[in-house]
């Protein structure tokens, strides 16, 4: 039994090399023209507008029909910093004016698929509705721009986003990849006309949905990128199942699945295609946490809440639940690797992080007995009833916590009932949480863990001025290594010092697909690089 | 006859109206918010007042009883309006996915119901001999064998075995094309779906051929025929069956409405874009237009199924008479 595990292993990380490689030396490959991308979707999207929805069901059958202003580069999406323009010219410009205004030149040859030449006066029209929605309508990032005082086409060529104050989240902002640029003219005749159609300017052209089942598109030979596409056309076919869109890329009825699969997935594919799979892998915009609700007792003692974070053993969580789930990488509450985030060492000082599990249980429970706590009581431990990775990361959770002496009934919940029960009824001590960002952009993903009343994504329900303050502070500096002094301020104040919310485990991206899918590259969020205008096949 | 179908035709109003009424206040009572799952699902940045205006739009800002009202004078219109999740009007979603529940059904109750008559008949008349427990273990397998499952090891026995023999592994297309665009692809794609339910359903009916033909073969009147010296296979199709299917025929016709609405997890299982598969995701997704539409849906088709069984039973048996 030992063996045949010890040999799917050896064949899942031969094949991973075997994918890595391959990733690598397509680059030195000459792309093929031709061919149609059929790939696996796990969801249906709501409504067809990127500017009000903030699913990646929306992005990855919709995405490849818009441009946007700029985006993450295809080429190397894995960088956290590498934006380049797409309708814009040039290079993403730098800024002026102290840092507070942006002007980007449009390029003079990009065309809507309706023929129409996309000009200064739509990407404002867009970024307004973005920004600054009328009232009626829905725009699920605006808070993102709060910097952001006007953007303005001066002329049919040039658009200029002037900012109330310096900030180094404003590009990674602009780069979201829900930022498609819609037609003036079609939005002030009808602000809602994009929810239910579809016309971009992007590498494919829609040409056909079928409800629940699929969604067509073909090239757009005037895509404004000269020789690109490489595909005649795209599929993306609507698969609930995860077992189903495994064994469809197995079957060959898809080529990928954009998303990520769980690692088991990953090693029965390859296990049962061997070279026709190629896999890549990557650390995942999206991390697991819990929160302990502050209301309740006695969780309203951060003593109790620091109790948990220190029962926790993370390493050990990272070297063995990665085996058997879509998390692995230990970071702290922005995206480990980002110049901004805290090293392993920093992150080691910190209570919960700390590399000796039997000093940090200790401590736990020395807390937990100075604190009073009931320990004969069971509390409520609120699970996402997601498997993948809630109820795993939920189910591990709760041997960590028994280890110290404290004890959880797990509750595990549908979205619905979950969502319900953590912004509405909040009737839970703790529960599992998540965030999951469409691009890498620490400034913004933190908001998350500032105070209740400025935080719309936060459950615990605390009040935390001097993270608030130093958030505050933190946004206004143009100087990195003072942003990073502060953020690294912002991670001991939620994760140790008053123990707000704790993080446990990034999300590993695990993109298995057919070797013959050539150009994609994998990037850190399931939302960016999904043009697919760089993207071949090798057939 | 008549005035019997006016009837029950008059009665269909009130079982729709109560059906409705407990659909709405069930829907409700489940915990959950289609605006907050749409903006806070996948864990991104959200506006608050995204959600507020999300609601408005969807209208579950109204008071309940307004909510009620709107619903019902829709029904009453025929009109069910359009799918909190897609947006799409709710009948043109269904349209789509109806032609495909229906064919799934049709193919499941004709493999059910060629298989099971003549094996519950095997059965029945070779009752307590190997033949009769060949079919009672087979039939009792397929009650006991969940359809979703059964069809996961269709498409992972499929995979392996062609991989095996044709070097490349093979599995049933996962998106539709009617019958009439291009057979050949329709039915290799719901021809799995339709025997992992069929199968199911063949047992049931299997059980109910057998266990009603066995009654009846004790009647009196069986041994009359019996004993006059008329040939075995007379007594058994043209006197026998005949009265032994009237309960065979009701279990048809629920089996039958319980796959136009039930096929929840077998869809899944296929990617079959069905009733079942939308009558979920309506569900996780709290889209209470397009969930009480379809529960509206399938308690019509049941009322017609079972009205139609009951017409049916008067062509079986013709001293049954409606007055």
């Amino acid at each position: 039994m030992k063996s045949i595990r010890r040999k799917a292993v050896c064949t899942a990380l031969a094949a991973i090399a075997f994918g890595i490689s391959a990733a690598t030396s397509g680059a030195a490959e000459t792309p093929k023209r031709g061919g149609i991308l059929e790939f696996v979707v796990p969801d249906e999207p709501p409504s067809f507008d990127g500017h009000r929805e903030g699913t990646f069901a929306l992005i990855h059958p919709v995405g490849p029909y818009y441009s946007l202003l700029i985006r993450i580069n295809p080429e190397n999406p894995s960088s956290l910093t590498d934006f380049v323009c797409d309708v814009c010219v040039g290079k993403v410009p730098a800024p002026t004016d102290d840092n507070t205004t942006y002007t980007f030149k449009i390029r003079g040859d990009v065309k809507f698929h309706t023929g129409e030449k996309l000009t200064a006066q739509d990407v404002v029209a867009t970024y307004k509705k973005i920004i600054s929605p009328p009232e009626g309508v829905r725009s699920q990032r605006r808070q993102m721009y709060s910097m952001v005082e006007s953007v303005n086409a001066p002329d049919d060529s040039t658009v200029v986003f002037k900012l109330k104050f310096a900030s180094n989240a404003f590009i990674p902002a602009l780069a979201s990849p829900f930022n498609w640029i819609y037609q003036k003219s079609v939005l002030d005749k009808d602000m809602h006309w994009y929810e239910k159609n579809i016309n971009g300017s992007g590498p494919f052209i829609f040409k056909e949905r079928e409800a629940g089942a699929f969604m067509r598109g073909e090239r757009n030979p005037d895509y404004h990128h000269k020789g690109l596409p490489y595909l005649d056309g795209i599929k993306a076919i609507f698969a609930k199942k995860e077992s189903l869109r495994v064994q469809a890329i197995r079957g060959d009825r898809a080529a990928i699945e954009f998303r990520g699969f769980p690692p088991a997935a990953r090693d029965d594919l390859v296990k049962a295609l061997g070279k026709e799979i190629t896999v890549q892998e990557s650390v995942w915009n999206c991390g697991v946490s819990f929160v302990p609700n502050h209301k309740r007792k006695p969780f309203d003692d951060v003593r109790v809440r620091r109790a948990l974070t220190l029962a926790v053993d993370r390493w050990g969580g990272s070297k063995y639940l990665s085996k058997i789930a879509i998390v692995k990488t230990v970071g702290g509450i922005t995206y480990p690797g980002h110049a901004l985030s805290p090293t392993n060492e920093e992150m080691q000082q910190i209570a919960g992080w700390w590399p000796d599990i039997k000093k940090s249980r200790a401590e736990a429970r020395r807390l937990l007995k100075e604190s009073g706590a009931d320990l004969s009581k069971e509390y409520l431990f609120l699970v996402r009833g997601v498997d993948q990775p809630y109820k795993i990361v939920g189910t591990w959770l709760v041997d960590q916590w028994k280890q110290v002496g404290i004890n959880f009934r797990q509750e595990t919940h549908p979205s619905g009932p979950y969502y319900n029960i953590l912004r509405q009824t909040k009737e839970f001590d703790v529960s599992t949480d998540a965030s999951c960002n469409y691009v890498v952009n620490p400034l913004v993903d933190v908001t998350k863990y500032l105070s209740a009343d400025r935080s719309s994504l936060q459950y615990g329900q605390y009040i935390d001025r001097d993270v608030d303050a130093a958030y505050d502070k933190m946004i206004r500096l143009a100087d990195a290594k003072e942003q990073r002094k502060l953020m690294l301020d912002i991670t001991k104040l939620t994760l140790d010092t008053h123990a707000n919310q704790f993080s446990i485990l990034w999300w590993h991206r695990i993109v298995p697909h057919r070797s013959y899918v050539k150009g994609w590259k994998i990037s850190p969020s399931h939302h960016a690089n999904q043009h697919l205008d760089n993207v071949w096949l090798d057939k | 006859m008549r005035k019997y179908i006016f009837k029950r035709l008059l009665l269909v109003i009130p079982t729709l109206f109560g059906a409705a009424v407990l659909v709405f206040i069930m829907l409700r009572l489940i915990p959950g918010d289609i605006c907050e799952i749409r903006m806070a699902g996948d864990g991104g940045m959200f506006d608050q007042t995204a959600i507020d205006t999300c609601r408005v739009e969807m209208g579950t800002n109204k008071p309940m009883l307004t909510q009620f009202v709107d619903f019902v004078w829709g029904l009453m219109r025929f009109d069910f309006g359009t799918s909190m999740w897609t947006g799409q009007p709710v009948l043109s979603e269904v349209a789509l996915r109806f032609e495909l529940t229906l064919q799934v059904a049709i193919m499941a109750t004709i493999i059910g119901v060629i298989i099971a008559i003549p094996l519950g008949i095997i059965s029945a008349v070779r009752q307590n001999t190997w033949l009769d427990y060949m079919v009672r273990g087979f039939s009792i397998a397929g009650i006991a064998t969940p359809a979703f499952w059964l069809g996961l090891m269709i498409i992972i026995g499929l995979l392996v075995s062609t991989q095996h023999f044709l070097g490349k592994p093979w599995m049933p297309p996962i998106t539709y094309i009617p019958i009439w665009e291009d057979p050949f692809y329709n039915l290799s794609m719901l021809i799995w779906p339709t025997v992992a339910t069929g199968y199911r359903y063949s047992a049931v009916v299997t059980r109910m051929t057998r266990s009603a033909l066995l009654e009846v073969l004790r009647e009196d009147y069986v041994r009359t025929a019996r004993s006059k010296g008329l040939w075995e296979k007379a007594i058994i199709w043209r006197h026998a069956l005949k009265n032994a299917l009237l309960p065979v025929v009701t279990i048809i016709g629920l089996e039958f409405a319980f796959l136009m609405g039930g096929l929840v997890v077998t869809e899944q299982v296929f990617n079959l874009n069905g009733i079942g598969k939308l009558f979920i995701e309506s569900v996780l997704n709290n889209d209470y237009t397009m969930t009480q539409s379809l529960v509206m849906l399938v308690v019509m088709i049941f009322v017609m199924v079972n009205f139609a069984v009951d017409i049916g039973y008067a062509w079986l048996d013709p001293r049954i008479r409606y007055n």
